[in-house]
């Protein structure tokens, strides 16, 4: 009795615990420092952006996290469980980045193998199967061979794979760079049909649109570490406005700065965290400076405008 | 500890995946048509005017002389089964690891031990499978034809068998850190390393050379490949072979198509022990290894 009222408390603890949790998950090969220290926390339920430039050890964590690579230092929790721990991964779906199933199995027998890896029920796969190719896009193609599979449908293939027994937690790992406009408006709504159900969304991806698109939560890292993570509304707050000018030499459009933040592309001068108010003042330093202004676009900050405000903040 | 239902899903997968590929069906193919050739040469020894024509030597005389012929052609079977064996567990393991296969896969509840162990039970199975098929068929067709079956049927496949196993071993050993062509070429280079070294060591008890026989008693440890070929061929030979040659003296010893005697039974507990060792060498290497 008492064994079964604890492991009701542990079951319920783990039910409350977050998805994904972690306090200076870091991961050194040699010298080289692939995650410097993650700390964050995942609620679950949610789709939850994981965002980085290239190399900033955003597949590190993941696979720190999956616990297909140790620690070198550091916690983390995944639905309650520590890190590496195995049973816990019938309860997680991963997509990796570029990946290649067996050329030689179809479509069917890939997700048949892995129902078997993930231990579910033999009475179920057919239906676990037939669901997760008509999910993705793939009824019909389930009995061809991968080798026949176009780049865009090894990746629907992939993601059926990683949906397989409705998981708790879903690990997708750049899961639209093979996918044209139709497979990504596809991959979103499947992400969107994922959150009604109640499944966790772990996305990495570079593709900050994309992110803005789907996700509750975000986390930005960079050299191994978040710089910043929260909801979207925490994170977009600032508003910025941007401005098309010619006519300034360089050193007058970097004199901008003063108002805020500044993104300049050449055309257009982006000042992040301006406010409303402030804009008359901004056109008529352009003017004063001898610039000429074509165009003023108050607007809401991006993501792609935070991210890059961000990266700023940590190089300067 | 490794669980048992995920090693044999991946040994499933892993013997699933040869016998999709041309290499299984190119092999077997060959097999059949060297079978075949062996059985007319066969009958040729039996019927040498051809078929009826009735036989032009005694029966001692042909069964010696089928039971050399056997032996080269044991000898064709086990070179084809060394690099058979070599060829599907080189890549075996690198080749998933490089295809981010290995991700999907060990994102499974399976764990590391459990794919390597599942790896080499499925590439093991096969060797085995071939190796036992392919020496049925040319025993019974070696009968068929001229009436002869060697002395220990079971014995000589289980150690061409057992040649095919420890290459396959190795190579999946070198699979873990190696690409396929580097794990595939190290150990066939080994094996021909340590068949020179068999005959070094026989040539050593021949004219009593210590340094020679310690050469060939160390090529025998590190690849017990040319230990368990000649245990298969002392498994093929009529004991009046056997006799003849224990008759001749220590010189025979460095011919690599005769023996004199069995195995040891020092040496097969050490084969079992080399297997246990280059197997959790194996488990220890994909552990620690990044993928």
């Amino acid at each position: 009795m008492v064994d079964l009222q604890e492991r009701q408390a542990a079951a319920a603890t783990a039910a409350a615990s977050p998805a994904i949790h972690c306090v200076e998950l870091s991961k050194h090969y040699g010298r080289t420092v692939a995650l410097a220290g993650l700390t964050m926390t995942m609620p679950r339920g949610e789709v939850f952006g994981f965002l980085g430039p290239n190399g900033a050890g955003k597949t590190t964590a993941v696979k720190l996290l999956l616990g297909l690579v140790d620690p070198t230092g550091g916690e983390g929790w995944v639905l309650g469980k520590r890190v590496g721990d195995v049973p816990v991964r019938r309860r997680v779906g991963y997509l990796p980045e570029l990946f290649r199933y067996q050329p030689w199995l179809t479509g069917a027998e890939v997700m048949r193998v892995h129902c078997e890896l993930a231990r579910l029920r033999r009475s179920t796969w057919s239906d676990e199967v037939d669901r997760a190719l008509r999910l993705v896009g793939l009824a019909g193609r389930g009995r061809d061979r991968v080798r026949t599979y176009s780049k865009g449908m090894q990746q629907r293939l992939g993601l059926g794979v990683a949906l397989l027994g409705s998981p708790e937690l879903v690990f997708l790992d750049e899961p639209t760079s093979a996918l044209d406009p139709v497979g990504r408006h596809d991959v979103r709504q499947i992400i969107h049909h994922l959150r009604e159900r109640g499944t966790s969304v772990f996305l990495n991806s570079h593709l900050l649109t994309e992110v803005e698109m789907v996700c509750d939560r975000v986390a930005m890292i960079d050299q191994g570490r978040v710089i910043a993570t929260g909801t979207l509304d925490e994170l977009l707050s600032g508003s910025a406005c941007r401005f098309r000018v010619t006519g300034l030499d360089p050193r007058q459009r970097a004199s901008l700065s003063s108002f805020g933040d500044l993104n300049d592309d050449g055309e257009w001068i982006v000042i992040l965290g301006l406010p409303g108010e402030r804009v008359p003042e901004v056109v008529q330093e352009i003017v004063g400076m001898g610039g000429r202004l074509y165009a003023v676009e108050p607007r809401q900050q991006t993501l792609e405008d935070r991210f890059l405000q961000l990266l700023g903040e940590g190089g300067s | 500890m490794p669980e048992l239902a995920p090693v044999l899903t991946i040994a499933k997968l892993t013997m699933w995946e040869a016998s999709r590929r041309k290499l299984l069906i190119a092999v077997l193919v060959l097999t059949l048509v060297v079978v075949g050739a062996t059985g007319w040469a066969f009958y040729q020894l039996r019927y040498s005017n051809g078929p009826g024509g009735g036989a032009q030597i005694g029966e001692v005389a042909l069964r010696v002389l089928a039971a050399q012929v056997l032996i080269f052609v044991a000898f064709l079977f086990t070179a084809v089964l060394a690099l058979m064996s070599v060829l599907v567990a080189a890549p075996s393991i690198s080749g998933d690891v490089e295809s981010n296969l290995a991700l999907g896969l060990l994102a499974r509840p399976v764990r590391r031990s459990e794919y390597v162990l599942g790896k080499w039970l499925g590439l093991a199975a096969l060797i085995v499978l071939y190796a036992a098929g392919s020496a049925i068929l040319e025993l019974i067709v070696v009968d068929w034809a001229t009436g002869y079956v060697p002395p220990r049927p079971i014995e000589l496949i289980a150690y061409v068998a057992g040649v095919g196993l420890v290459l396959l071993t190795l190579a999946l050993l070198l699979s873990t850190r190696l690409a396929g062509m580097a794990a595939g070429f190290i150990p066939l280079a080994c094996y021909f390393v340590a068949w020179v070294g068999g005959i070094l060591g026989g040539a050593g008890e021949a004219i009593g050379s210590q340094e020679l026989i310690v050469t060939g008693l160390v090529s025998k440890l590190l690849l017990p490949t040319d230990g368990l070929w000649r245990a298969a061929v002392y498994a093929m030979e009529p004991a009046s072979v056997v006799a003849t040659y224990r008759a001749a003296g220590s010189a025979i010893a460095a011919v690599p198509f005769a023996a004199t005697d069995g195995p040891p039974p020092a040496f097969l507990v050490w084969v079992t022990l080399w297997f246990a060792a280059v197997i959790g060498l194996t488990l220890w290497s994909f552990r620690r290894r990044e993928i």
